[in-house]
């Protein structure tokens, strides 16, 4: 199985083959196909509550993510001088993702969907093409509304969108999203914020395995991307682990203490956990289980 | 006329369209994109979408979001 497993990693990589048993640094990973979407980096942040656009940049830059979440909001008529956020992307190296974030409505997502799309085009980024939609049901949980993200998602893909949907943890609604043609289920680990991690682990994997396992009508290339709730970098070692093909986050860097360095640690948490879902962990056992033999002990053993 | 824009009333001195209204924004060249009431009006329409009284304008840029 190890072997297997490691076959794995040297076959879905571009890079030269290199002994994963022996290598000084970590194989790359594959990069992650959403519909007609490539990005090399598994992990994809947020760019909102940012104490600096500087500190932004930075943190992105650690993070080695190549794709960027963004949010369309009114133009500040008012104040003329305040820079644009687009002034600290480096657009010629980041998908931008436009989300659908304060979209209460159905209707209200698809307008900010193609009002995302429309800025995009006239920056000819590549993002102009998807979405990341939400349709929240208040603003004291900002969890999914299911039924209006389904309606929305149904009308963005006739639209010709690629729609990656934030949805709750719950493996019928993921399949449904699925069905009407979302090109990613984005389950939320805990509530926007919350920094809760991974609340319902075992709700987090029936979505994986309904979207992933073919003896459940799903498919192993279809990527599952837990967004929401990472509230440190073990919360994206957990839902790797849990068979998540990336995370995407923005709190849990934003609002570090120091952004830049949980950037860091946050690529290196998805990198252990890519590898870890993939090495076949031992199982769990209530007893110990020496490491070191018996045989030849000169000691006296309690009870012996 | 009177429309809506973003939110708060605004006087325009005559009629106009939604390429007029940016430029008297200083938007002409800004990326945003123009919703008049509630349907998306693409950039290559500017110039010969005319306003009306009483129009609700969006006009919406990218911010930082998650």
């Amino acid at each position: 199985m190890l072997e297997a497993a490691n076959a794995e990693i040297l076959m879905t990589t571009d890079q030269p083959r290199i002994n994963v048993r022996t290598a000084p640094v970590s194989p790359a990973l594959p990069p992650l196909r959403i519909g007609s979407f490539t990005l090399t980096s598994r992990l994809v942040v947020g760019t909102g509550k940012y104490r600096d656009y500087a500190t932004m940049q930075a943190a992105i830059e650690a993070s080695g993510a190549d794709c960027v979440t963004v949010a369309v909001r009114r133009e500040r008529l008012v104040d003329a001088e305040g820079r644009s956020i687009l002034d600290f992307l480096p657009l010629e190296r980041l998908t931008i993702l436009p989300n659908t974030a304060g979209c209460f409505t159905a209707d209200d997502a698809v307008r900010v969907s193609r009002l995302g799309r429309e800025i995009l085009e006239q920056l000819g980024n590549p993002g102009a093409g998807w979405v990341k939609l939400e349709v929240l049901g208040d603003r004291t949980t900002l969890l999914p509304d299911p039924v209006g993200t389904l309606e929305a998602c149904k009308e963005l893909v006739k639209d010709g969108f690629t729609v990656l949907c934030y949805s709750s943890d719950d493996p019928i609604i993921a399949a449904r999203l699925r069905d009407a043609g979302a090109a990613s289920v984005m389950p939320a680990g805990s509530p926007i914020g919350s920094g809760r991690g991974i609340a319902n682990p075992a709700a987090i994997r029936m979505v994986i395995d309904r979207l992933k396992l073919a003896e459940q009508g799903g498919s192993a290339d279809y990527p599952v991307i837990v967004d929401a709730g990472v509230g440190t970098a073990s919360d994206i070692v957990h839902a790797m682990e849990l068979g998540a093909d990336g995370v995407l986050l923005n709190t849990g860097i934003a609002h570090a203490q120091d952004p830049i360095r949980m950037a860091h640690a946050m690529r290196l948490a998805l990198d252990a956990g890519w590898h870890t879902a993939r090495a076949g962990r031992i199982p769990r056992k209530l007893y110990a289980n020496a490491s070191s033999p018996w045989e030849g002990v000169i000691t006296h053993i309690p009870g012996e | 006329m009177r429309i809506e824009l973003n939110g708060q009333h605004k006087e325009l001195d005559g009629p106009a369209t939604v390429a007029q209204l940016l430029l008297s924004l200083g938007l002409e060249r800004a990326p945003c994109a123009v919703e008049v009431n509630a349907q998306l009006v693409r950039k290559a329409l500017h110039p010969t979408h005319a306003l009306a009284e009483g129009d609700r304008v969006e006009v919406v840029t990218l911010v930082g979001g998650g």
